[in-house]
């Protein structure tokens, strides 16, 4: 602690002792961290679960031929008694469809893979690499989880509301959005209190960054994963703040009789809506996606980062232009600011415009490949240790690679005027955010585990887990591309109604086992993440042999830290340095 | 800033080196509140200038609905404020304790001020029936727009009037700090970032002023 100094008026803090205030009401950072790693991953399986809900539907969406409703199978009698008002019989209601499709989008990007890539590992690992003894506003810190658990249960809570969750999908468009039921309000009101938390939360990211790194840790020797968070917590500081004020208006449109939203003579039903109006509903959607694009590159950019440390580290080279990887991130922060209305090509807008965000959108791609490419070209002629983080590491690659370039035609007004809200877009955004961002946020897992409790998660069970993961999810996700192309379209509870989906219906089923097969391949993880906390090889201070500072301080690291302050003497990725005598240099070894 | 030297032994964290880095720190964190601020009222703003481009001549009509005495006042209590709110960052630098009590004191009756007078208009908006939704009931030309002006209005005057009540909220803690001698010349951040704050809820008055009494009167 830096109060070891003797500095006159600093004040001693002790590590608190009670169980209350050492593991609950923390202030300490990796506590933090392990409370939001935990939290999202909790959600995470929530969202997962719906999701299989879903999917089952889609699979099956009307009762066969030989159907005899008193002869039900297993699952069938199972969905019936567990949900016999919205899964009769195990077919699922439209409306109970609606409510797990809006929930499923919302818990999955605002409350699990957001805090798991930004609160739970920029938490835990950011502090520990700039080599510092906690966050520049450790209460603050505090704030933010507290804040952020309400808003999820706020969220979750919408189910209990009369009418159910809301059903206006993660996006919330209105008029919808307005005239649904009451479970819409309570997704506004979780909404602004979650973005409460991630304010909080990219201030202190920043400041931490910009005012809290040790000695000789200059930007330029800052790792790629502490970039990657300081550019992510600039996107949620600007573009956060966007959302929380239109979700506000919309919530006056529901609440105190406002029309922000509403347009003249709106008919909802067979009537006309008894609201003046005189607003625009499109202007919700900008003030949307204003948040929400900038919001894909918070999906990404943390887990960009991670998957450069695991692959810096396991290739035993330094990473392949550090530089070019840092200036792309920061180019990408500032274009993603610029895009956003790419995702309204179909909400009527004038063709000048739409030519405008086509350029930034393809623009934006590039500094996105070049980062692929210098991942990509750390790989060459180095010896690679395939452990199972840089498994994951490795299949970020390619699979992320698939997720970016499938959304080119979706950038391009005159393609996606054809793909636009068909499967084609689930299956983009979702082999960005799965197959990408949710497997290297695994890896990152795996590589930071020993770090934060002292003991290594299991090879055996982590390889099983990793070929369970990647080959089902391309099962579930690649298919989905196909459907869209032939025009299926999404958030429709049975695809089959309309006659050209029927061609690639067939696809559904194996989606769906697909999916099933993933759930199952998350049991090896639970079981790891759980058996090593006691069971597992005891990690020692640096298991990877690693150069970044959080392998300088004991694992998992006391309260405060560092013994002393460390002080950084070279760049984070000193490895196979010639006429050293280690292959790998510390950041904070002496010369 | 903290002077040493001065005798004055400045409080700072555990998690910081020294009192200098503590009040570096305190100041960015604060910029970068008011940063996410900027683009909080931005949207609103944005939301405003959206659909006085839409509807400008339904927006200065109805932008006569509103008492320009009563903005006006207001306007010239806020900025009052403003300069109260220096005076006491500037007693809290000096380690003044009665003359910063003295000022915050002011601070918080000018601000209560202001949100007395807007509860008025409030009010009479709803004798007017001025209030959007069910209890609108003028009907003149263009009342969807005439609704419209007035949920912006309220939305954004009401928005601003509960940083005013976070804002007198902070200051009243700020006072009682300052009684248990919590400031001195050599830690006064918690008062001078307070300042900030209330500075740009001021500054944020000074473009609604405009935007909602004085569009229709040129």
């Amino acid at each position: 602690m830096t109060d070891a100094h003797g500095h006159a008026g600093a004040h001693a803090h002790a590590e608190p002792q009670g169980f209350i205030w050492k593991y609950v009401f923390s202030v300490d950072h990796k506590v933090i961290g392990i409370q939001y790693l935990v939290t999202s991953l909790v959600f995470l399986l929530i969202g997962f679960s719906m999701m299989l809900l879903m999917r089952w539907q889609l699979a099956i969406p009307t009762p066969p031929d030989d159907f005899d409703p008193e002869k039900l199978s297993l699952i069938r009698s199972f969905l019936n008694w567990l949900f016999p008002e919205s899964m009769p019989y195990g077919f699922m209601d439209p409306v109970f469809y609606n409510q797990l499709g809006a929930m499923h989008g919302t818990i999955m990007v605002f409350l699990g893979i957001v805090p798991l890539g930004v609160a739970a590992f920029g938490n835990y690992v950011m502090p520990l690499q700039i080599g510092a003894p906690d966050m520049a506003f450790p209460r603050l810190n505090m704030a933010s989880y507290w804040t952020f658990l309400v808003g999820g249960i706020v969220l979750l809570a919408s189910f209990l509301a009369p009418g159910g969750a809301p059903q206006s999908g993660w996006t919330s468009y209105a008029p919808l959005s307005v005239v649904a039921p009451a479970g819409q309000t309570y997704w506004l009101i979780g909404m602004v209190i979650i973005i409460t938390s991630s304010l909080f939360g990219a201030i202190n990211f920043i400041v931490t960054m910009l005012n809290m790194r040790a000695k000789g840790l200059t930007m330029g020797r800052l790792p790629v994963f502490c970039w990657a968070q300081l550019v992510t917590a600039v996107l949620l500081l600007l573009a956060f703040p966007v959302l929380e004020a239109g979700a506000i208006l919309q919530l006056l449109d529901r609440v105190a009789g406002t029309s922000f939203y509403i347009p003249k003579d709106l008919i909802y039903g067979s009537t006309v809506f008894p609201r003046a109006g005189g607003g625009n509903p499109i202007l919700w959607q900008h003030l949307f996606w204003f948040l929400a694009h900038p919001e894909v590159y918070v999906l990404l950019l943390p887990p960009m980062g991670i998957i450069a440390e695991i692959i810096a580290t396991n290739t035993r080279k330094p990473l392949f232009g550090y530089r070019e990887l840092v200036g792309s991130m920061l180019l990408i922060g500032v274009l993603s600011f610029i895009v956003w209305a790419h995702h309204m090509f179909l909400s009527g807008m004038r063709t000048s415009l739409a030519s405008l965000f086509v350029t930034t959108t393809l623009t934006i791609s590039v500094p996105a490949v070049a980062i692929l490419t210098c991942l990509l070209m750390s790989l060459r002629g180095a010896s690679i240790r395939f452990n199972t983080p840089m498994l994951f590491a490795l299949a970020f690659l390619p699979m992320f690679a698939i997720g970016g370039l499938t959304g080119l035609p979706l950038g391009f007004a005159p393609t996606d005027l054809h793909l636009h809200d068909t499967y084609y877009v689930i299956g983009h955004f979702h082999y960005v955010v799965a197959p990408g961002s949710l497997i290297a946020l695994l890896g990152g897992t795996y590589y930071w585990y020993p770090k934060m409790f002292g003991r290594r998660m299991s090879e055996k069970l982590g390889k099983i887990h990793f070929w369970m993961t990647v080959i089902p999810m391309n099962f579930v996700f690649f298919p989905m591309l196909i459907q869209g192309m032939y025009g299926m379209q999404r958030r429709l509870a049975v695809p089959v109604e309309q006659s050209h989906n029927l061609p690639v219906q067939g696809w559904s089923l194996i989606i769906g086992i697909a999916a099933a097969t993933l759930f199952v391949g998350q049991i090896p993880f639970i079981i790891n993440f759980f058996w090593s906390l006691r069971s597992g090889e005891a990690a020692g201070e640096n298991p990877w042999n690693a150069t970044t500072l959080e392998w300088a301080c004991p694992s998992p690291p006391p309260h405060g830290n560092f013994a002393t302050e460390p002080e950084v003497f070279r760049g984070p990725y000193e490895y196979s340095v010639p006429g050293h005598k280690t292959d790998y240099w510390p950041q904070d070894e002496a010369a | 800033m903290h002077d040493a030297a001065s005798g004055v032994v400045p409080y700072h964290a555990h998690q910081f080196d020294d009192a200098e880095q503590q009040y570096q720190t305190s100041t960015l964190g604060m910029w970068l509140f008011l940063g996410q601020e900027v683009l909080f009222f931005g949207a609103v703003f944005a939301t405003y200038f959206y659909y006085f481009f839409l509807y400008p001549d339904a927006f200065e009509a109805a932008s006569n609905h509103l008492s320009l005495t009563l903005g006006a006042f207001n306007t010239v209590v806020l900025i009052g404020s403003s300069l109260t709110m220096v005076f006491a960052v500037h007693a809290a630098q000096h380690g003044t304790k009665r003359a910063q009590m003295a000022w915050l004191v002011a601070t918080m009756i000018l601000g209560i001020v202001f949100l007395c007078v807007k509860a008025y208009e409030y009010t009479h908006k709803f004798h007017e029936g001025l209030v959007p939704g069910e209890l609108f009931t003028y009907h003149g030309p263009d009342a969807p727009q005439h609704q419209l002006f007035l949920c912006l209005y309220f939305a954004m005057t009401g928005l601003h009037a509960l940083h005013m009540i976070i804002g007198i909220g902070i200051l009243a803690a700020l006072v009682l700090l300052a009684n248990r001698d919590w400031f001195n010349a050599g830690y006064y951040s918690p008062v001078e970032m307070t300042g900030l704050y209330w500075h740009f809820v001021d500054l944020v008055w000074i473009f609604l002023f405009p935007l909602l009494y004085l569009i229709g009167r040129h």
